[in-house]
Parts: C-alpha cells; structure tokens; sequence
C-alpha cells in the first residue's frame, strides 16, 4: 500500500511540476529574449482561466473554452506587450518590477469589474473524468495524466520551435546577441511581440488546465507566479531545459514535503507538535532548497549567461 | 542652495506642518496618517540605501520590516503578561531599548542572508532575496506561539520616556525625530568613503577590487545597515498599528517598499519621504472615491514609471547627482 | 477636510431628508470589497444596507470602507473611523486575523463593536470586552456541531486545516465533542491550491469520513479535486464552503455534502423567510451565511437603537445585549461573553431547480454555547 501511495504522490509531484513548467517557460523565454522581469505573468494565467470558465460555460465545451483561454490570454500579452512592456526593455530591472507590480493590480481589479466578486465555476471535461489503475494497487485521477501528458508535449514542442525553426532561430539570435538580430534586419518588435505572446498563452494554457481543479478567482495567479520564479532561478534563468528541470524539482520537493515531513517528524516527538512543524517546514521547503542551489550555483543549475 | 535641497525642505515643511495644522484643527487621524507616511519613508529610506546608493534590488527587505515588528510585539506582549521571554529575561515597553533589539535582530539575520545572496547578481539576486523573505513569512504564519496568521495586538503602545506615546501628536513626532536622524545618517553615509566605495561598486564591481577594496564586503556591510534601518522602521510600525502580523513580512509589501523608492526617485535622500507622501495619499483618497482603488493605483503607478522617470524628486528636481 | 466616504446612498440621503428629529447615528463599516475575498464582503455589506433602509431609519449614517483583507489597512481605517469620522458603532470584518487586529484597539477606546463573522477564541474568554458583541459564533461553533453530528454515523475520521490560529481552531473544536479516533490529521499551507498529495493520504488512511475546514478559495479547490479522485469517502465540513457564495464554483461536486451552520435559507421562521424574499428581490441572487449574520447585526442594533440612546453606552450596551430582535435564526441570545447562544444545524446541499442551495437535515445542538465562556469575568 505504502508503495502505490508513493507512486501516486510522486506522480502529483511531477502533475504540479508541469504545470509550473507552462508558466515557468513562458515567464523564462521571456526574460532570456528580451531581458524583462514580468511580475504580471500570473495575471496572464487568471486571464486564461476566466477566458476558459466564461466559454465553457457560455457553449458548455471545456475544449473551446480551452481554445478560447489560449486566444485571450496571448491576445492580452500582446496588447500589453504593445502598450506598456515595450517601453521597459531598456530600463533597469526596477522600472520592469513595479510598472508589472502595477499590471498585477490593473489586471486583478479589472478581472474583478468584469467578471464580479464570485469565484466562478469550470469543471474538467467529460472524456477526462475518472481514474485509472496505478502498478501497486492505487489509482490516479485521469485528468491529472493528461496535465502531465500537455506539459511534456509543450516541452517537446517548445524544443523543435527552438532549435528547428525561422522563428527559433531568430528567438536563439536574440538571446545572445539583441543588437545583431536587428541588424540582420529582423523586424525586432514584432519577433518581441510574438514571443510574448506565446508565452502568455502558455501561462493561459497553464490556468485553463488549472482552473478545471482549483477555484478560477481574482488573485488565483500570485501564488503560482512566486513559485514559477523560484523554478526558472532554479533552474537558470532563459533556460527551457533548465524551466522543465526546475519545474520538476520543486513540484516533487514541495509535495513530497508536505506529504513525508510530518511523519518524518512524528518519529523524534509527539504526533500533535509533528503535524504542524512538520508543515510549517513543509511550506518553507523550496525556498530552503532554492537558497541551499543558489548558494552553490549563484546562476542556477543551467545557466545560459546573465 | 540648489533646487534639490529647496524642494526636500519643502516637504520637510510639508510633513511637519500638516500635521501640526490638523493637530489644531482637532482632526488626530491626519496626524496618524503622517505618522504612517514618517514610518513607511523610514523603511524604504533603508531599502534606498541598499537599492539606491548600492544598486541592490533587494526583493526581501521587507523579512527585515516585519522582524522589526514581531521583536516590539513580542517584547510588549512579555511585557504585558509579565511572562520571562527566556532565562528570566523580562520584556520590555520601553521603546529606546525595544529599537536597539530590533535593530540588532533585523542586522543579525541580514549578515548570513546578506552573504548567501550577495554572491548572486541582478534577477537572482531580486529572487533569492524574496525566497528569504518568503521563508520567515511562512514561518510567521505557521509558528502558533505568537499568533500565527492573527498576529499580535500590543494592546497599550510602547513608552518613550517623557512623551504621552498614546496620543498621535506626539507618537508622530518621536517618529518624525526618529526619520530625521536615519536621513541625515544617510546623507553622511553618502558622503562617506563607504559610500563613495558603495557607489563605485554599483557602477564597477571590478574597478573596485582593482583598488584593493572588496566590493562584496562593502556590499554586505551596505544590506547589512540598510536592513538595520528597516527594522527599526518595523517597530516603530508595529507601534503605529498596535498590532504586528505575517502581513508585514509578506512580498506585496516588499513591493510597496519598492514603488515608495520609484515614486520618490531612486537614491535621493528625500525620494522616501515624497514616495511614501504619494502612496499614503493616493490610497487614502482613492480609497476613498471608489472600491476599485486599486485598478487605479495600478494606473496612476504605470504612468509614472513609464512617463515620469526619476519619480517626483525627477520631476521637481532635475537630473541627480548620481543617478 | 472632512469628508464622508461612500456613505450609503439610503443613510445619506434619507438623513439630509430633513424628517429627522431623533439623534443621527453613524456606523462604520470595515469590511472585504476588493481581491479575492470580497464576495464575502460584498453580501455583508449589501444585507446591512437592506436593513437600514428597510428599516426606514432616517438618522443612520454608513460609512462603508474596503479593507482589501489586510490587517494594516483595517487598522488604518478603524483609527480613521474613530478619530476622523467619530462612529459611533463598528462593525464589517469577515476575516479573524483582521478582527484580532482591529477589535482590541477599538473596543480599548470605548467604541462598541459587533462582529458580523469571525469569532477567534482570544476574545471570547479572559480577554471579552464589554464593548465587544459577536453576533456571529464563535469560531469554534460549526465545528463543534460537527463533530457531534459525525458520532451518528462515522468512527475513523481524516481531518484537515490550514495551518493557522483559525484552523487550529477549528480542529479542536472538532475534536471537542468527536468521540470516535482520528485516522489522521493534517495541516496545509495557508492559501495551497493543490490537495492532490492530501487527497492521496486519505485514500491511503482507511478513513470512514473527511472532516475539513478550508475557507473561500481553498475549499473551493479541495472539493473540486476531491470529487475528481474517485476516493468516495463521505466529506462534512462547516458551511463556509458550501454557502451560497462559493456553491456555484463548487459545482455538483457538493451536493450532497453535510454541513454545519447557524442558519440556512430554508429555515422555517417569518424573520428568515422576509429577509431571504427581500434580499433575492434587490440583488436577484440567494443570500449567504454571512448576509444573514450581517442582517442580524443591522437588526440588533436598530433594537437597541429604538430602546437607548447611542451616546449612553451603558444604556446602549445594555440595549443590545438584551437582543430583543427578530434574528433569522430564530431564538437568538447573547451568552455572558457576548457571543450568541443559538442552535446549530447541519445542512444538506440540495438542488433547487438549477440553483445548488442547503436544506437542514438534523440540529446538532440546541441552544449552544461556546466553550470560552466561563474564562469570561462579564
């Protein structure tokens, strides 16, 4: 039994990996691009959310509100990119911190205006439902393999975008030279553009998913965004390969955190003083580990250059 | 005189003067209004020492805003309770000495974190810093001994020896004096060889090492002082408030430090004091108007950053010195 | 310099009618408008507004101010309330750790404050005030209920919380009246989002039933994972979250689910009955536990309001603790701490045509009490 309950808890491990790898790429291709901190990264995942619950309520079919979280969510990347995130890439890191600190409230409160103060309802789709028999006796919940099955093939995809295509070329060029792309004559902002958009679409991607679990609310976007920094520092920052090692360390590390540090505890001192110490441990794990990797590796485990 | 130091005397005369005049006017909650505009300039006057002289982006400072607040809410509790904080040793209600503990605890914790993340640079810097600050948080929320998530309420405000501290009049005062002395402590740091070697380290790291002066010291030394600041800017809010919860270590706060520096302007002695004006007003007044404030604090924080670089010292003032 | 903020269009219009010739009263309220919490609020706030304006009270002013859930800025507009505006009374906050900053301070500075939710245990016993009245519960409460209610049916238990003073809280007051054993018990981070590693462990407990408490977002997230994962264990909790606020983004996965509450839509009384007709006809929505504490409140103070005058705040106190008003939750009394002595029910979520609501199944117990009275010197 305790086997199957491991496998299972390693597979949550690795389901919450993922989905902080689709928004840990986007929020990673676009600093490594165009050298930009984008705190607003996590509203861009309650966009897709709220895009995805609205539709698949209003047609009552997840997959084109799914479609549509993609749409909205790349569709207010690029609005904001074009209004507000172009005239911060040559600023310092502290302009970019607060003018996104400032989209964090304007998109939050916005969000709030439109669709009022009531979390609203998504629920996963039908074809999804159930579970399916683990090795060991266990189950596991379907919908969370297909999760894991996305993030994989985003992971794959995002690779031969990379390294097989105009468009990757041109995204590579940027990373190691900016001013030489635009010299060869590539329309700079609009390669800007779209790179931002594409990685607000996963960010979409990501709540839309996510949102099907959780409770699709205004505010639902901070905690992930926290986390997703601590991957993409994990794992060095405009690294993909590094967003999907991170993504998948601190997915395993905090759920198996949560699941073994309390009975862990419980061997050394009473059961009652065990469960909460041992969560309290439990929820300052990652950024202990985060310290402890930064400590040994100031740039991350795979850093491209700063 | 220049132009600078026309436009810091008048808001000099602006903190002290509405105050007074609102005093008179039997209209106490202005008076704690600016005292909440005296204490949040002192916290990010400590935060501009580190970001604004030494170029350290420090996501986290606010661990050392809320160590400062648990230590005047922990003392006074022990106080109050007349329990031992440990080995017999009483807490206290006396502020001089609660700002000397929270001043040697926020320096204390900033020396090992200061020299774990000072190895790292530019966003991981920003990053590990709050991964810090996120680690006390978390542990302030979850360690039940004092409060947890309720925080603790100091039911009487602590005691400045010949001063009535319970009144907003002069509570503001005691803070305002205590504002004074930070920025005129910055402004000799400024001028100091330290801060000549501080500054030098922002721009060029490696010239300084050149000339036999280790940036990381003087680097650590700078997070080290400017996180001493804070805290004291942490009790001195506890007070304020008379309650002291995770909420002050949590990193929307770190935030707001943060846009008090740039809405003031970055590594001017008085940017401070002018973004902590503007922030307090705005959140009244908006506050006030709408329950969608926040979409237009949002607004009104954008437009400055985009259009109005060099915050209102910037604007009022003209190019800095340094910047 | 002085302004009245978003004063309420009844209070501030009705009062300039110049009718008046009773002595105008202003009530502050500091409630959650903004971010993720604020459906809560927005329900607090609009059944208060209801009430005074059903109320016809011509000399009641609101002063209605959003906290955005965070302890300072509640401080910041409770000393504003007190020192700029002059209320008289306060009341609004839905949240305990903002209680426990806001409501010390002011009930030390002779404001009465009543509590429309949130009823953290350190104000319920040594340190009660006078000028404190909790026209909520205490926290306690709904899970004390609970756990009484569970001893019918279950003796092997999983529970969980937030680890925090109010989960705590809420575990032991579980635990209190629970007679069967616990098959495990568990403390989550404050505002997790994913229980799939919890929801693993209680599959793996052999567990015979689930207790939980995870307010708003938190909540809604583990039932929603819950009723996915195919464990099938029956689920109570209190109705924090299965009210009508967050039963919609709850969906189905809540039908069915048991829970505890002082109060329920369909609770057979006229003062229920009016108020849950004249709320749906002014916000066409079905109110929550939180509208119909909030509508409590209002109701207890115009009562006191009609027998005292507010200046005299022995009289006044004296007034209101009297609680001589129709409450929605029938027999309603105050206990020597200021928290109410009433029954606690356990709900059923149920549909009612398209809409999911609660319907009360059994009463846990009649007349409760809480367990910090008598650490109470009042």
């Amino acid at each position: 039994m305790f086997t199957a309950l491991l496998i299972e808890q390693l597979l949550n491990g690795l389901q919450l990996g993922v989905m902080l790898f689709l928004m840990a790429a986007g929020l990673t291709l676009i600093f490594g691009v165009m050298g930009l901190i984008n705190l607003a990264h996590g509203s861009l995942y309650m966009v897709g959310a709220f895009a995805c619950a609205t539709i698949a309520a209003a047609t009552g079919s997840f997959w084109l509100g799914l479609v549509a979280s993609l749409a909205a969510a790349a569709g207010v990347g690029a609005l904001i990119e074009v209004a507000v995130i172009r005239r911060l890439y040559d600023r310092d890191h502290l302009d970019q911190v607060l003018a996104t600190f400032a989209l964090i409230l304007i998109l939050s409160e916005g969000a709030r205006w439109l669709f009022g103060s009531f979390p609203l309802y998504l629920d996963i789709p039908r074809q999804l439902q159930g579970a399916v028999p683990l090795p060991g006796g266990g189950q596991y919940q379907l919908y969370r393999l297909a999760i894991i099955a996305v993030g994989f093939l985003v992971a794959i995809g995002l690779y031969l975008l990379i390294s097989k295509t105009r468009l990757g070329m041109r995204i590579r060029a940027g990373e190691s030279d900016r001013e030489m792309i635009a010299a060869l004559g590539v329309d700079i902002s609009t390669l800007y553009t779209v790179v931002f958009a594409l990685g607000a679409a996963l960010a979409g991607l990501a709540g839309a998913l996510v949102g099907a679990l959780q409770s699709v609310q205004v505010g639902m976007g901070e905690p992930v965004l926290i986390l997703a920094f601590v991957v993409i520092v994990i794992g060095g920052i405009g690294s993909i390969k590094g967003a999907l090692v991170g993504a998948v360390i601190v997915g395993v590390v905090d759920t198996m955190g949560r699941f073994l540090l309390p009975s862990l505890l419980a061997l050394t001192m009473p059961a009652a003083q065990a469960t909460t110490i041992g969560a309290a441990l439990a929820s300052m794990l990652i950024y202990v580990v985060m310290a402890l990797i930064l400590a040994f590796r100031p740039s991350g485990l795979f850093a491209a250059e700063t | 005189m220049n132009r600078e130091s026309a436009v810091n005397l008048l808001l000099a005369l602006l903190l002290i003067g509405v105050p007074l005049i609102a005093a008179g006017m039997g209209e106490p909650f202005y008076v704690t209004l600016a005292t909440r505009v005296v204490v949040l300039a002192l916290a990010a006057a400590g935060l501009n020492l580190a970001l604004g002289l030494g170029g350290l982006l420090s996501f986290g400072h606010v661990a050392f805003f809320g160590l400062g607040g648990y230590v005047a809410g922990i003392l006074a509790t022990h106080a109050f309770n007349a329990e031992p904080l440990f080995a017999g040793i009483p807490g206290t209600t006396f502020m001089p000495l609660i700002w000397l503990v929270a001043v040697a605890v926020a320096g204390l914790v900033a020396l090992p974190i200061g020299a774990i993340s000072l190895r790292t640079t530019g966003v991981y810097f920003i990053m590990i810093t709050l991964a810090f600050a996120q680690m006390i948080y978390y542990f302030a929320i979850s360690w039940p001994a004092y409060g947890g998530e309720d925080g603790l309420s100091i039911y009487v405000r602590n005691a400045f020896p010949g001063v009535n501290t319970a009144k907003p009049l002069p509570y503001f005062l005691v803070c305002l004096a205590v504002l004074m002395a930070t920025l005129l402590l910055f402004r000799l740091v400024e001028g100091s060889r330290f801060g000549s070697a501080l500054q030098a380290a922002r721009q060029n790291g490696t010239r300084l090492a050149a000339v036999g002066i280790p940036p990381f010291k003087i680097r650590l030394a700078a997070f080290t002082l400017s996180a001493m600041i804070t805290g004291l800017a942490g009790a001195l809010y506890a007070d304020l408030n008379r309650f002291v919860g995770p909420s002050m270590l949590s990193w929307q706060m770190s935030g707001e430090l943060i846009v008090l520096i740039i809405l003031g302007g970055k590594g001017r002695l008085f940017g401070p004091v002018a973004g902590a004006m503007i922030f307090v007003c705005l959140e009244y007044v908006l506050g006030g108007i709408t329950e969608r404030w926040q979409f237009f604090l949002g607004l009104i924080l954008l437009v400055i950053v985009l259009f109005a670089r060099g915050g209102l010292l910037g604007l009022l003032s003209g190019k800095a010195r340094h910047v | 310099m002085k302004r009245i903020l978003t004063a309420s269009l009844f209070g501030l219009s009705l009062a300039t009618s110049g009718l008046a010739h009773a002595e105008p009263v202003k009530i502050g309220v500091i409630t959650t408008l903004s971010g993720g919490g604020a459906g809560l609020g927005i329900d607090m706030r609009d059944a208060f507004q209801l009430a005074i304006k059903q109320s016809g009270n011509k000399d009641i002013e609101l002063v209605v101010e959003d906290d955005a859930q965070k302890p300072e800025l509640a401080v910041q507009i409770a000393e504003k309330m007190i020192q700029g505006d002059k209320v008289d009374l306060m009341t609004g906050i839905i949240w305990s750790n903002l209680a426990m900053a806001v409501v010390p301070n002011a009930v030390a500075q002779d404001i009465i404050y009543l509590s429309p939710n949130a009823g953290p245990s350190a104000l319920a016993g040594a340190n009660c005030n006078a000028n404190y009245f909790n026209v909520a519960y205490q926290n306690d409460n709904f899970h004390e209920a609970m756990g009484e209610y569970a001893n019918k049916d279950y003796k092997n238990t999983f529970i969980l919380a937030p680890n925090y003073p109010a989960g705590k809280d809420a575990l032991t007051g579980f635990k209190r009246y629970y007679k069967g054993t616990l098959s495990g018990e568990v403390y989550t981070q404050v505002g997790q989002t994913d229980y799939a590693a919890e929801i693993a462990q209680i599959r793996a407990s052999g567990a015979d039933s689930v207790y939980f408490f995870l307010p708003g977002g938190m909540g809604i997230a583990f039932m929603k994972q819950y009723a996915q994962s195919g464990v099938g264990i029956p689920v109570m909790g209190p109705s924090f979250s299965f009210d009508q606020d967050v039963l919609p983004a709850v969906g189905d996965a809540a039908l069915g689910v048991k829970n505890s509450a002082s109060w329920s839509p369909d609770l057979d009384n006229e003062a229920s009955k009016a108020f849950v007709e004249s709320f749906k006809a002014e916000y066409d929505r079905l109110p929550s536990i939180y509208a119909a504490q909030s509508w409590d409140t209002a109701n207890l103070i115009l009562s006191a309001l009609s027998k005292a005058s507010v200046k005299d705040k022995d009289a006044f106190r004296a007034a209101l603790k009297a609680a001589d008003f129709k409450s929605v939750r029938g027999d309603f009394a105050f206990n020597n701490n200021q928290h109410p002595i009433q029954n606690i029910y356990v709900r059923e979520v149920v549909k009612d045509g398209d809409v999911l609501t609660n319907k009360i199944i059994a009463t846990a117990f009649e007349k409760h009490k809480d367990a910090y009275a008598e650490q109470c010197g009042l």
